[in-house]
């Protein structure tokens, strides 16, 4: 066995780090983590200083999701890694390949309530994929890889590690390890039976009435083209979940957008009368199903899905393939045959009937600056070729409507856990992923607000994004249920905010402010010219709703449409 | 498929700090009821063996599989419910014994196969091995005696030999290498 250099536990962990791939970390430093930034000095991994640990962990998820590699975090015990939760938790529910890497008190004060001592693996078990608590410097670089095995391979996830100080200033003989991670009891890969998918082969052969569903997993295995193959050959339009969009281009003919609460109401009403779902890499959630008891009672169902703890959890499936999407689509597209849905078509344009004049875009104008005009304006002045980072609310519906997605990555926002506050620091994080891309944050005022120092951030790195601020002085979705489902009695959403042109400028960034649709196409100009970051304060209407909107727990052809008196002059035209 | 019952899961773990928190963790987080859970050694270094008893419908069990299968501490699981097994615990129940009933209770815990294990002037210590049905008997039988206090260990289990078939054969993993401690 060949003898290593010394090295402290620190240095191995910036060493493994280096070897895992890792160019960039977001972290905030702390009397636990200490040892790991001074070693940090001797090596050429780019760290960001964020404002707020949980921008940490919402940068190092917006770079996995732009570009497929693993992000990550660091932060010091106690408060450092609790602030790290929120993000860790919206990774968690939208299988993002994430390390976090955390700072604990020395193994000898574990247990004694220390200054900033936190049980964080303890408080994270639920809501990572696998996390280590580390107490010997030996351990830093087996466990280290292990986590960057575990949060990569499989359905990813994030994975914290937990090092205690003095791991980290132990002094070892290190030799760097290349073989594959070993784990007896992980089991990652999993592969559709080859006579299932004969079975779901014959029922799309059969099917008069299919629908397939592009979710996230199309776009996390890399199976955009696939798909793309697969409907030229089938002829199945393809409907999309939230972080589906993109995963399927959304000029396709064949692309029917974005399914559940907010998606088209046409759609919906397809995916009720449709007699086969072939749901590739989703898990019908709520917000897509609606009442279970009355989703697409007509359908057959095939489930490609790669985690078997997905199968028939919500919605009993016929045909389950349990497999990595890309391999399965793989195996289906010489099984399946050619073949005309001519009808089905014609009866989805049948339902998608008057949408497209009730639709707000064909609205004559009136004077008002709509959030959805901003959507279709930034989508139409941008070609649809920006990296879109939204926040939680209605502007995250309004984008998802109008901004339309042709390429996968281009859309990053959280799904699962509904994350107020995420935009911004996940844009961050992609810009540095994929620094030649165009990246526009669309959020709310509220969620601007929850972690806006982040712009600070942006101007001590130098990094370049542009942010449209939807400001419609309410915490705008909170405000719209309350108009549908709480009388009108807006509790606690009416939402005063800063001068955002002043706070752009007093960062050293641009800031800038649309209050008519006829500034738009200038402004955004100005902004993609500024060197900085620059920030865009849209004044939109203030009580606008999104739609149409499934209620929660309602039927999903039970949806509420936008009141027609608002187009009913194009409608007459 | 709403039918709740009583699942009886097997699981082979890796012998480390916390991973019996992961499991109950996961059955928590999942809304499911322990209803008993047992965890030792096995023949195996490295490895420990559970039985849990869980309450749930067939989709359920199922999906309490496929997630204990993810945890990565997790190396082999089985669902017994569908196997000839052998479910037993062990119980020891100290029963009121003086002069005037000692006799009947004696009588009784021979009658049932429990062993006496300890006895004092008041009373002794039943200790009886089985299926939860057959403590449960005799533990209705000696109430009236007085109960004064009883212990039981949670349901172990292991599939009869004779169903040797592929899906219950215990799979030769073996346990993780060195002494790296997962949280």
């Amino acid at each position: 066995m060949s003898t290593g250099a010394q090295r402290t536990g620190a240095e191995v962990m910036w060493e493994v780090l280096g070897h895992e791939g890792v160019d960039v970390v977001f972290g905030y430093p702390g009397g636990a983590i200490m040892p790991a930034y001074d070693a940090m000095l001797k090596y050429s991994i780019r760290h960001v200083l964020v404002r707020h640990e949980q921008g940490a962990a919402h940068m190092a998820d917006g770079y996995a999701r732009a570009s497929g590699r693993v992000g990550v975090a660091l932060a010091t015990s106690g408060p450092g890694a609790t602030n790290l939760v929120t993000g860790i938790a919206t990774a968690m529910l939208d299988s993002v390949p994430m390390v976090c890497i955390t700072g604990q008190v020395s193994s000898k004060f574990i247990g004694s309530d220390a200054f900033q001592e936190t049980d964080i693996t303890g408080v994270t078990l639920p809501i990572t994929k696998h996390n280590y608590l580390v107490t010997r410097a030996q351990d830093i670089a087996p466990m280290l890889r292990q986590a960057f095995y575990v949060a990569r391979s499989g359905r990813p996830g994030p994975v914290l590690v937990d090092i205690t100080k003095d791991a980290q200033q132990a002094s070892i003989e290190f030799v760097r390890d290349d073989s594959p991670v070993r784990l007896p009891g992980y089991r990652p890969e999993h592969h559709a039976r080859a006579e299932d998918v004969r079975r779901a082969a014959d029922l799309i052969d059969h099917a008069e009435k299919p629908i397939l569903f592009c979710g996230h997993g199309i776009i996390a295995a890399r199976a955009s083209d696939l798909l793309h193959e697969f409907v030229d050959k089938t002829g199945i339009p393809v409907a999309s979940t939230l972080l589906g969009l993109g995963g399927f281009p959304a000029t396709h003919p064949l692309c029917l957008g974005m399914m559940g609460m907010h998606g088209e109401a046409w759609v919906n009403t397809a995916i009720q009368e449709s007699d086969l779902i072939v749901a590739l890499g989703m898990r019908f959630d709520d917000r897509v199903t609606g009442k279970l008891e009355t989703y697409a009672k007509r359908a057959k169902k095939i489930h490609c899905e790669l985690d078997p703890a997905e199968i028939n959890k919500n919605v009993r499936v016929d045909i389950p393939l349990v497999g990595d999407v890309a391999e399965t689509l793989r195996a289906l597209l010489p099984a399946v045959s050619r073949r005309d849905r001519g009808a089905w078509l014609t009866r989805i344009r049948e339902l998608k009937g008057d949408s497209a004049v009730r639709d707000i875009q064909t609205m004559p104008h009136c004077g008002q600056l709509f959030a959805a005009h901003v959507m279709h304006d930034l989508w139409r002045i941008t070609e649809g070729k920006a990296l879109v980072v939204t926040d939680v609310g209605q502007h995250q519906m309004w984008e998802a409507q109008y901004y339309k997605h042709d390429f996968p990555r281009k859309l990053i926002t959280s799904g699962g856990l509904g994350t107020m506050g995420f935009a911004l620091p996940a844009a961050i994080g992609a810009k540095l992923a994929r620094p030649e891309e165009e990246v526009w944050v669309i959020v709310g005022d509220g969620g601007f607000q929850m972690t806006a120092a982040e712009l600070s951030t942006c101007a001590q790195e130098g990094i370049k994004i542009h942010v449209a601020i939807i400001n419609n002085g309410y915490l705008g979705m909170v405000r719209q249920w309350q108009q549908f489902f709480y009388g009108g009695r807006y509790a606690a959403t009416p939402l005063r905010g800063p001068d955002f042109v002043k706070l752009a400028e007093a960062h050293g960034l641009v800031g800038l402010r649309v209050t008519e649709r006829e500034q738009i196409d200038g402004i955004v100009a100005a902004a993609r010219a500024a060197k900085e970051t620059a920030v865009i304060d849209f004044r939109v209407e203030q009580e606008d709703s999104v739609y149409p909107m499934v209620p929660a727990g309602a039927d999903l052809s039970d949806m509420i449409r936008r009141p027609s008196p608002i187009v009913e002059t194009a409608a007459d035209e | 498929m709403s039918n709740i019952a009583l699942q009886t899961f097997i699981a082979y773990v890796e012998d480390l700090p916390g991973v019996l928190n992961r499991v109950t963790s996961l059955l928590r987080r999942r809304n499911y009821n322990i209803a008993s859970l047992t965890v030792g050694r096995t023949e195996r270094p490295g490895v420990s063996r559970m039985t849990i008893v869980v309450e749930a419908d067939e989709d359920g069990a199922r999906r309490i599989e496929a997630n204990l299968y993810k945890l990565v501490n997790v190396l082999w699981v089985q669902n017994t419910s569908h196997a000839t097994t052998m479910a037993h615990e062990l119980a020891l129940i100290k029963v009121r014994a003086d002069g005037a009933n000692r006799n009947d209770v004696l009588r009784l815990c021979e009658e049932q196969n429990a062993r006496v294990v300890d006895v004092g002037p008041q009373a002794l210590v039943a200790e009886i091995t089985g299926t939860g049905d057959k403590i449960d008997s005799l533990l209705e039988a000696l109430r009236p005696f007085g109960v004064i206090e009883m212990v039981r260990t949670g349901v172990v289990a292991m599939v009869r030999s004779t169903d040797a078939s592929d899906s219950n054969r215990v799979p030769n993993s073996s346990p993780p290498s060195g002494d790296a401690r997962a949280a």
